[in-house]
């Protein structure tokens, strides 16, 4: 089976049981994408599969052939890192880390569905194709994604100065 | 995990062929609930046809109803302007259930067939009727806050955890399936069942029955309607109970028409009839909404944790009604 990720194509043949996260982990080695729960509740295994945010341990790998499969270790640039990522160093998001490259990956999909104008349970106007960069609507988006070292408050802050820019100060 | 084989189907015809005389075989949406329950071996089929590939198109008509299809990521519903602008309850209902990951996996039709979140389910060591028929029910007794008020049978009080099912309930919608023998057209609210005896049988879908579509006919008031979900969290968190309501107001505050419908509280999507009847025709006043919550939760019964919910279903849906005829003022 042909995979993709971070640019670099694979063949693999994993065993139909395999999850796309334990195929990252444990066949190609990129122990970047955590395991936390395995049943979909915290976030710790968020990747982008064409630029939209999955669970990547609910997902078959079967499921993902043939598409194009970003996990943490591919969002650094020649110029260093992504700026989400210097921003969770320069806000204190995290403290033991095992939730942050979940919580980086979901942001990334979180701000392109924010900026497709894909509304959220809290969008108060489903009509409005824009909606404000508030820190409510951070937090709601990004309420999948749990921090058992509760650095909410620094994850908020990194995401809102690295999309919402002025505009939201 | 039992080892299992995997088959893409390239249209539903192909996926009926590829179910056909397989009892073991499973359809795959998202996979958000059924690789969960595979590992929890409640689910051990033999075969996943995955059927994410089909019917992918939301169809707008122009008498105001809306095909949409069982492929359709949940994300991709609640996005859709059509949905926003004609059917708000259903938007709010779907951005209101799980996380943006797992609504960006979830497909209609897994949702529409996602199983019960009740605990002694998933967990193999615990009796559960569900899961292997005839050997009892932990929860009745046991740990039942998030278990059912209405509809329950001795041998089950399992709820039905979807929140978008509650919005199609009250949007009358409709599910197009096929099977070996043909094409049939369903109501979402009769598709679920209610426990009865036989609580492993929870829809009236044979095996091998392909969902391919929901219809939901037009509504001209949904444009005004209400998805309330009260939860012990903020977010990511499956309804205690949850309210989906759209209500037609005449220029004099008479109901010209109503739709409401529970989740949370039932082993199906609760379409909530008794409470429709009370109010249409009649003055939209306070009184009315407590009067009409009354006659739908008559018949509801707690159990030792989750007496609680009738209640909480009585205000949540004199709150919903309330917010309703407020905004038909302005
Ligand atoms: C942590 C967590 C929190 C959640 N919170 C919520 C919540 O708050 N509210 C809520 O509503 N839901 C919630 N969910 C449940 C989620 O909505 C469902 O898991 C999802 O909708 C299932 O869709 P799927 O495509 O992944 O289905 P799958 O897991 O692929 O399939 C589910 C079932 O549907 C069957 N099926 C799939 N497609 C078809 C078809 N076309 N025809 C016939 N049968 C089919 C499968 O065989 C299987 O039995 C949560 C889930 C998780 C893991
Ligand atoms: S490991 Fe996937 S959500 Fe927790
Ligand atoms: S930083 Fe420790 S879990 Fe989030």
């Amino acid at each position: 089976m042909h995979f993709n990720v971070n640019g670099r194509d694979h063949e693999v043949e994993p065993d139909s049981r395999t999850s796309l996260l334990d195929l990252l982990r444990e066949h190609l080695r990129l122990t970047g994408t955590k395991k936390g729960c395995d049943q979909g509740a915290c976030g710790a295994c968020t990747v982008l599969v064409d630029g939209v945010r999955i669970n990547s341990c609910l997902a078959l790998a079967v499921q993902y052939q043939d598409r194009a499969i970003t996990t943490v270790e591919g969002l650094e640039a020649d110029s260093g890192l992504h700026a989400l990522q210097q921003a969770f160093i320069a806000h204190d998001g995290f403290q033991c880390g095992y939730c942050t490259p979940g919580q980086v990956c979901s942001a990334i999909g979180m701000a392109k569905e924010l900026e497709r104008g894909i509304p959220s349970a809290l969008t108060e106007d489903l009509c409005a194709m824009s909606m404000a960069w508030t820190r409510d609507e951070i937090r709601e988006r990004m309420s999948g994604n749990l921090c058992r070292c509760g650095a909410y408050n620094g994850i908020v802050t990194a995401i809102e100065t690295t999309f919402a820019g002025e505009s939201a100060r | 995990m039992m080892p299992f084989n995997y088959a893409r189907a390239r249209d539903p015809a192909d996926a009926v062929r590829l179910a056909a005389g397989r009892t073991e075989a499973r359809f795959l949406g998202g996979g958000t609930n059924l690789v969960d329950l595979m590992r929890e071996s409640v689910e051990v089929p033999k075969t996943l046809i995955d059927v994410t590939e089909l019917s992918q198109e939301i169809t707008a008509r122009d008498d105001g109803s809306l095909l949409i299809g069982a492929g359709v990521k949940n994300t991709t519903i609640a996005a859709d302007r059509r949905v926003r602008e004609r059917f708000p309850l259903l938007a709010r209902a779907i951005l209101s259930g799980a996380s943006g990951q797992i609504r960006n996996m979830a497909t209609v039709g897994g949702n529409i067939m996602q199983r019960t979140r009740c605990y002694y389910f998933y967990d193999e060591s615990a009796r559960c009727n569900k899961r292997t028929p005839g050997a009892g029910c932990d929860a009745i007794d046991g740990f039942n806050r998030i278990h059912a008020i209405l509809g329950a049978s001795p041998a089950c009080v399992a709820t039905h955890p979807s929140d978008m099912c509650v919005a199609l309930a009250a949007l009358d919608a409709s599910v197009h399936t096929v099977s070996a023998t043909g094409h049939r057209t369903l109501k979402l609210a009769d598709l679920h069942r209610l426990p009865g005896d036989t609580p492993h049988i929870e829809t009236e879908l044979a095996p091998g029955e392909l969902i391919t579509a929901v219809g939901i006919p037009p509504c001209s008031f949904a444009t005004r309607s209400v998805y309330r979900k009260v939860r012990d969290r903020a977010s990511y968190a499956f309804a205690l109970v949850s309210v989906a309501a759209a209500l037609d107001l005449t220029d004099n505050g008479t109901v010209r028409d109503v739709r409401i419908a529970l989740g949370g509280v039932a082993h199906k999507p609760w379409r909530a009839e008794k409470a429709e009847a009370a109010l249409r025709g009649g003055q939209a006043t306070e009184a009315s909404f407590q009067l009409a919550a009354d006659a739908e939760l008559k018949e509801a019964r707690g159990l030792r944790h989750n007496a609680f919910k009738i209640e909480l279903a009585r205000r949540t849906l004199v709150a919903c009604l309330a917010e309703l005829s407020r905004r038909d003022e302005k």
